[in-house]
């Protein structure tokens, strides 16, 4: 599944493509919202990893502006909850993600992108 | 106890293509279900397991640890990857796949973030050119084929381990006899720093299983074996 927190994990790994490759780009997506167990905890922990300008601009390119610019300092239940929704219940169902250095396109198919390269791309 | 992940979801059809869970993955079961209460102690927030085939195993630490963590899952093979998230659905454990080798595409963001990482490669000696087209094709070979000694999968995830650990993370690999178990714990001692013990340790048919843990610095148990001298 293509949720938002595994879109904040992955880079393009393509040979060659070390600056640049993250975060990738939303093209043609198709969009489903499912409900997850909210865990307090686990948004907190996971908190520190987020690349946070990368989370804000993908929710945006998926229509979700619950989240402000600037990661907030005052962590309140609100907060938590727009976190929790955008990192976990936004599912990139079909569509692509695409390096924003060297292009190349990772398709996405049943919410399971596809992130392997060809022979020649490999590191 | 904890209960076998509920496959009933996949057919003998599904098992042409994907891994059908075996004594390996049962004895990878089996060591997590040992070390539950001192996983949950660590409070992983990122499991990460490769090679993920029909997800039994990243279900099951779904059951230990619940949604305390993202459980992330790559596999080369596209089927698998399909499997794993239809495993998940059914256990009620959402696990996150991605068609990848090993972590590579993860690399990037997941340096020093991986609280809970594990392997159940394809270790089985072949000759090298069968792995490797194995690697290519990922399909059902690519479940086994392990090529000189079974290793030249393994290898290349023993070099990525110690980027992806986090400073509590601990990695569970399984291994078999002619992997020469003394020969990765020395390596991984020696190249990276990781401490490990085998934590399981059983015949199954012909084959002779081990479980392998590593981590770093402390020892998340008692009877650690260090082999550095
Ligand atoms: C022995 S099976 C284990 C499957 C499952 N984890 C279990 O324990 O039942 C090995 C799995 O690793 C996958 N695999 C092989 N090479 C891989 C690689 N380079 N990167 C990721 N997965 C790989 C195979 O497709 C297969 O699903
Ligand atoms: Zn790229």
């Amino acid at each position: 599944m293509v949720r938002l927190i595994t879109h904040n994990l992955l880079a393009c790994h393509v040979k060659g493509c070390n600056t640049n490759n993250f975060p990738l780009q939303f093209q043609d997506v198709q969009i489903e919202l499912r409900e997850a167990d909210f865990n307090a905890d686990f948004l907190r922990g996971f908190l520190p990893k987020i690349e946070w300008n990368a989370l804000v601009d993908a929710a945006r390119q998926l229509g979700d502006t619950s989240l402000p610019q600037e990661q907030p300092t005052m962590i309140d239940d609100d907060f938590l909850k727009a976190l929790h929704h955008v990192l976990l219940e936004i599912h990139v169902e079909e569509g692509a993600m695409v390096c924003p250095n060297c292009k190349h396109v990772y398709p996405i198919a049943s919410g399971i992108p596809n992130m392997l390269l060809a022979e020649h791309e490999i590191g | 106890m904890i209960p076998t992940p509920d496959l009933s979801h996949l057919s003998h059809k599904d098992y042409e293509h994907v891994y059908e869970p075996a004594e390996d993955t049962f004895i990878l079961l089996d060591a997590l279900e040992e070390d539950a209460d001192c996983l949950k102690q660590v409070q992983p927030r990122i499991c990460l397991e490769i090679g993920s085939g029909s997800g039994c195993v990243s279900c099951f630490v779904g059951a230990i640890l619940g949604h305390t963590s993202l459980y992330l899952c790559t596999d080369i093979n596209p089927h698998a990857a399909r499997c794993t998230v239809a495993t998940g659905v059914r256990n009620q454990i959402r696990l996150d796949a991605i068609i990848a080798p090993f972590a590579h595409p993860l690399l990037d963001r997941l340096k020093g973030s991986v609280d809970l990482l594990l392997f159940n490669p394809p270790y089985v000696p072949t000759v090298e050119e069968e792995a490797a087209n194995a690697q290519h094709h990922a399909d059902i070979a690519g479940a086994w084929a392990g090529g000189e000694d079974g290793m030249q999968v393994t290898n290349e995830l023993l070099g990525l381990v110690e980027h992806l650990l986090s400073p509590t993370g601990q990695f569970y690999l399984v291994a078999v006899k002619q992997n020469d178990v003394p020969s990765i714990q020395r390596r991984m001692f020696d190249e990276h720093g990781l401490r490990s013990e085998v934590v399981l340790e059983r015949r199954a048919g012909v084959e002779h299983l081990f479980v392998i843990k590593f981590f770093r610095g402390c020892p998340p148990t008692k009877q650690v074996i260090e082999f550095c001298h």
